[in-house]
């Protein structure tokens, strides 16, 4: 921002600049993909999925059932037993690589794939969701053939056959997360995409197939809740992986009790992000929108409760609000789109739900003028002020573009609100004094904690919770250690 | 909590060194002969004893013959105080022979809650130690072991199916060895487990282990003072804090475990042990809302399901789960798989810049 720059006229506004989606051809069914090729599911089920920003359908996916899961566990144990189980780590590397190179030469269409089906900006999935995929399996392809030296002993093996249930928010990049470390380590798959979010998987598992891993090494199976119920218990699989809702997660603890499955949980959160009054406070600003309204808020580690210090509320207040007006709601595949679609309406409606409860408990609601495309899931940037501690809106999660605002005192105060939720998934710290960053950042109990910074990922940067966030370590040395027998 | 436990935990860390030990004699060797004999309840034993005892009742070593031994009260260990159950239970513990050996605090559900408190009380002071202090107070009860070594071999000889003193004496030597082994951790773990992340971008990236939190520990009945030490100090090293339940013919040896943990400058709350049926205790620390972690060694593999199910209320970390899980071999190298089971990977990261 250049100081000297001369006033925006009041009728000036953004030509349209929309991402071509003719990079894309979806195909207007698609099977499973089991055993190396796509094939219909065992009782021809199927669903549509929707673009969320239209509500048209895109195409219709398979439904798959029991015998589907079966199918796909059987092949992920052949190859198991077979091909990837024999191919030595050298190999396993080489492919791997060949997945992030052909995700790179395809970004194009990746992103915008993923823009249509999950409704988020193509800025969004073009800068961040699909470089951090390709990057996601480059950096463990590397690490394929050198796990003797991560550190977990000599001799490490894979566990065998890991069914992986994934969520909407995320889809590629949570599907690389997945994989990318599951196959580093020798492990077969068996993907399970969100229900409303399953075509760049799809487009993945075409990938993979032309990458030439051999049939059954990753199998991708559409479906939705009760597909994924049947995976997490099916007595072949031997290692658990999912991202989604602390709910969801302790259903899944429960139904892998007993069974010696290892588990990994990536849940739900509550971030809390932390202005002190000494902050830079137009960063802190920015810091605070990418916090909640990236991706529309639909984060698990976003940063959807502000506690910011009573002598710069009203300060930091003011500064958000201006912000906020200028953020642009709409058309995911424009390049100059802020704020998305929501993803479904099953999840707008509990936006609404829970933004409705945050006035009736007592906050004050604030929106910037903001209209709102006639059709699609839409919902504007939400600020609510005045929230108490035991306010729903401050406890829990609500995967939207809805920041509840607080306020502290000292430092004490601000660590004792920060940790006051059942959650631990991530944090942020704005402060210029660096021994205050780390005397907070000890103090604050979460898996992930941005100082002047936040929402940054890296697959060298392990991620995930403390607490009923979860367990287990995505990224970096860490995320390999749930793939291993270790 | 209501007042009992407010009076009792308030000097934390002096009391953890005064309160109630009432008879711990820094002479060990033999005074367990002794436990031959059937005893009444460890109810107040005033005055001077039971006249008519036979010889046994005399401890040879305690003091010149003729000599009546000052026996032992198991009691409880929570926040550094040394408490009956509150339930006003207890319950024998005989040796392999049936010979009654002590009646042991019989730990209520209110105990369990009671510990787990004490020992959320406990963490942000022993988390927040450094781990140089955490390692010197670890390496302490290894000191404080050694010089009751004769004791600790005693106890367990006669409550565990040893073949003779000497094996004994040899698991007990083992124990102090592992508190040795673990109080060299702490300072070191971090660096094991923890480091630099190379991220792609000018962010100064790091992750370091921390605590998982409160971790209930259902110890292997069977094993000893060594198993005792093999799943404890792990869980305390790192800076979490621990509620153990000891059961079968360990709980002697841990109640005398505690009474050493307070004389070594461990402080209170930071271990609390429980004694009595594992099988009524442990679903409650499965269920516990304020409990991080369970390490389900010592129960039953046939319990194990329904008490990870439990453990799902809150996401608890589940250690030895499954009913695959392989018994350990205790004597053997412990490895670090305990140490780095209760940690939790906390990443920093902070933009470079000018």
């Amino acid at each position: 921002m250049v100081a000297t720059s001369p006033p925006v006229p009041p009728d000036w506004d953004y030509a349209p600049a929309p991402e071509s989606a003719d990079v894309v051809s979806i195909a207007p069914r698609y099977g499973l993909f089991i055993g190396g090729e796509f094939v219909p599911p065992a009782d021809g089920g199927s669903f549509a999925t929707l673009n969320p920003a239209t509500e048209e359908s895109l195409s219709e996916v398979a439904q798959a059932g029991e015998q589907d899961v079966d199918r796909a566990v059987a092949a992920a144990r052949a190859a198991y037993e077979g091909a990837w189980g024999a191919a030595p780590g050298r190999d396993r590397a080489k492919y791997l690589y060949r997945i992030a190179r052909v995700i790179q030469e395809r970004a194009r269409e990746f992103a915008v794939l993923e823009s249509l089906d999950n409704g988020k900006p193509i800025r969004e999935s073009r800068d961040v969701d699909i470089p951090l995929a390709a990057a996601h399996f480059f950096y463990y392809a590397g690490w394929a053939d050198k796990l003797e030296h991560a550190g977990f002993g000599p001799g490490p093996r894979p566990l065998g056959v890991a069914g992986q249930v994934i969520p909407w928010n995320f889809p590629l990049l949570m599907a690389a997360w997945k994989l990318a470390p599951a196959l580093a380590a020798g492990n077969t798959c068996v993907l399970k995409p969100a229900e409303t979010t399953p075509l760049t998987a799809l487009l993945l598992a075409e990938v993979i197939g032309e990458a030439g891993l051999p049939p059954g090494t990753v199998n991708v199976l559409t479906g939705d809740g009760a597909t994924g119920q049947a995976l997490v218990a099916h007595p072949g699989v031997d290692k658990i992986a999912f991202t989604g809702s602390t709910e969801v997660g302790k259903e899944i603890q429960r139904a892998v009790a007993g069974t010696g499955k290892k588990l990994t949980l990536e849940l739900g959160g509550k971030g809390a992000n932390v202005v002190f009054d000494d902050a830079p406070l137009d960063q802190a600003v920015e810091g605070i929108v990418n916090g909640i309204f990236f991706n529309q808020g639909h984060v698990c580690c976003a940063g959807s409760r502000l506690l910011v210090q009573e002598s710069v509320a009203d300060s930091v207040l003011d500064r958000l609000k201006r912000r906020l007006g200028t953020l642009r709601l709409g058309d995911p595949l424009d390049k100059n789109t802020d704020i998305g679609a929501i993803n479904s309406r099953q999840q707008l409606d509990k936006i609404t739900e829970l933004s409705a409860a945050g006035e009736q408990e007592g906050a004050q609601r604030w929106s910037p003028a903001c209209s709102l495309p006639g059709r699609g899931y839409w919902f504007p940037p939400t600020v609510f002020s005045g929230v108490s501690q035991a306010h729903r809106i401050a406890q829990e999660e609500i995967f939207g573009p809805v920041l509840s605002v607080l306020t502290f005192r000292t430092p004490e105060e601000a660590v004792a609100k920060a940790n006051n939720t059942p959650y631990g998934l991530s944090a942020g710290i704005w402060t210029e004094k660096g021994s205050r960053i780390f005397w907070m950042a000890q103090r604050l109990r979460a898996g992930v904690i941005w100082a002047n910074t936040y929402n940054r990922f890296d697959p060298a940067s392990p991620f995930g919770g403390f607490q009923e966030s979860g367990f287990g370590r995505e990224g970096g040395r860490h995320g390999l250690a749930g793939y291993l027998d270790a | 909590m209501p007042d009992r436990r407010a009076a009792r935990e308030e000097p934390q860390k002096s009391s953890a060194t005064k309160t109630a030990r009432p008879a711990a004699p820094p002479a060990a060797g033999g005074k367990r002969a002794n436990a031959k004999a059937p005893r009444p309840a460890p109810a107040p034993r005033s005055g001077g004893g039971q006249p008519d005892e036979d010889e046994a009742q005399r401890g040879p070593g305690a003091g010149g013959a003729g000599r009546l031994a000052v026996r032992k009260t198991y009691k409880l260990f929570i926040g550094g105080a040394f408490p009956r159950s509150e339930s006003g239970r207890s319950y024998p513990v005989t040796a392999p022979d049936g010979t009654l050996l002590a009646h042991a605090a019989l730990a209520s559900r209110k105990d369990a809650r009671d510990a787990v408190v004490a020992a959320r009380k406990a963490f942000p002071g022993w988390s927040g130690a450094t781990a140089y202090n955490r390692g010197q107070v670890l390496y302490r009860v290894a000191e404080m072991l050694e010089g009751r070594a004769g004791q600790f071999t005693d106890e367990v000889f006669v409550a565990a199916n040893y073949r003779d003193r000497d094996d004994a004496a040899r698991d007990v030597a083992a124990a102090i060895d592992r508190w040795v082994w673990y109080a060299g951790w702490p300072d070191k773990v971090a660096q094991i487990a923890g480091g630099a992340n190379p991220v792609a971008g000018p962010y100064f990236n790091l992750s370091v282990p921390e605590p998982t939190g409160v971790v209930a520990v259902l110890a292997p009945p069977a094993a000893g003072l060594l198993g005792l030490a093999s799943v404890l100090a792990p869980v305390i090293a790192t800076g979490n804090t621990a509620v153990l339940v000891a059961s079968g013919p360990a709980v002697l040896a841990a109640v005398s475990l505690a009474e050493v943990l307070a004389t070594s400058d461990v402080p209170g709350g930071v271990v609390n042990v429980l004694t009595g049926l594992a099988g009524g205790l442990a679903p409650v620390l499965a269920a516990h809302q304020d409990v991080n972690a369970i390490d389900l060694t010592g129960t039953e593999p046939a319990e194990r399901a329904d008490l990870e199910r439990l453990a799902a209320g809150n996401v608890k970390r589940v250690f030895a789960a499954g009913p695959g899980w392989v018994p350990e071999d205790w004597a053997g190298a412990p490895g670090v798989r305990r140490l780095l089971a209760f940690l939790e990977t906390k990443t920093v990261w902070h933009p470079v810049g000018t």
